[in-house]
């Protein structure tokens, strides 16, 4: 029997986290997606093992604040395309609104440290995501179009092509095939 | 600056290829650590060895004497332990059909391979990066499929 199983990434993401947290017993605070805060002094040892386990898990705590607000980015915008935020002001000043930082500094930022630009990997996500409806949901291209608020099915797919190299029917064709074949 | 870099195998038999490559890579902004093959056999005895470690992206000719690209493929996809790996085949030439097919075997990327060495890095480099997106931010690699 085969299942299609979609992902709330965000409830699967504090799931497994609250999981381990209360495995390891340390009591905490949530203060943003990807941020906590502990209650309680713990010992070298006791951040190790935790660190250890969670890594198991493709969970990483991250050291470098510049990598953190990186980081910061990445997760406003995962949250903006996959939980199709509704947002009627431009992206980069909703970035710089919800990280609370100018923009231009965000985007040098990530530029100098992801060997892409926000617009891009905005893009890059999007198309991630229109990947993933049309292969798990079977949601049609014009149906993902004005999902993701894209003012035409051409534009969309003209940049899933540009994208991939691959128009979305193609993409659609060999995903298909690789099932069929597994 | 960055310190990341990104592990690299390559399998060609033309020594030139391995060069040409070799070289484009060093120019990348992305660095990285490159391990070369001469054929498909001496690459799958390297992958096969657990105390090896793994490249996270693979570049294969199509067209190598003893096992070709598209066997190396066939046998990696088939091992669990290989499985993470980004695999890109490239080659000469080859007809629509055959492209959609390496994909459908589990190829994630298809480079025609250009003659002009400014194009291909500019190619590389784009396939560098963009592996580099799906290592670092956590998307589905299943769905990675990316044709240049």
């Amino acid at each position: 029997m085969k299942l299609l199983l979609k992902f709330d990434f965000t409830k699967v993401c504090n799931a497994v986290l609250k999981q381990k947290l209360e495995t390891h017993q340390l009591r905490y605070q949530q203060t943003a997606f990807g941020e906590i805060e502990l209650m309680d002094k713990v010992t070298e040892d006791q951040l190790k093992s935790f660190h250890e386990d969670i890594n198991g898990f493709g969970i990483k705590v991250i050291e470098d604040p510049k990598k953190i607000v990186i980081q910061k980015i990445k997760d406003v915008i995962v949250d903006m395309v996959y939980n199709e935020k509704d947002i009627n002001v431009k992206t980069s000043v909703y970035l710089a609104e919800q990280l609370e930082e100018n923009y231009n500094y965000l985007s040098n930022l990530f530029s100098e440290l992801t060997y892409t630009s926000i617009e891009n990997f905005i893009i890059l996500q999007k198309i991630e995501y229109t990947k993933i409806l049309l292969t798990s949901e079977e949601l049609s291209l014009t149906e993902i179009a004005f999902k993701l608020n894209y003012s035409s099915v051409a534009h969309l797919s003209k940049q899933f092509k540009n994208t991939t190299g691959i128009t979305p029917s193609a993409f659609q064709r060999i995903i298909a095939k690789r099932k069929q074949i597994n | 600056m960055n310190s990341d870099y990104i592990n690299i195998a390559l399998a060609d038999d033309d020594e030139d290829d391995r060069l040409f490559f070799t070289e484009a890579f060093e120019e990348l902004k992305i660095k990285s650590k490159v391990l070369l093959f001469k054929d498909g056999i001496e690459l799958m005895e390297y992958l096969n060895d657990f105390n090896n470690s793994l490249p996270s992206l693979l570049f294969l000719d199509l067209n190598m004497p003893k096992k070709s690209g598209l066997e190396c493929l066939k046998d990696i996809k088939a091992t669990k332990r290989l499985c993470d790996m980004a695999i890109a085949i490239y080659s000469t030439s080859a007809s629509e059909e055959d492209i959609e097919n390496t994909f459908v075997k589990g190829a994630n990327i298809y480079i025609k391979k250009p003659n002009d060495f400014e194009k291909l890095k500019k190619v590389l480099s784009e396939v560098v990066t963009t592996n580099w997106q799906y290592h670092t931010s956590g998307l589905n690699k299943d769905n990675f499929l990316l044709r240049l």
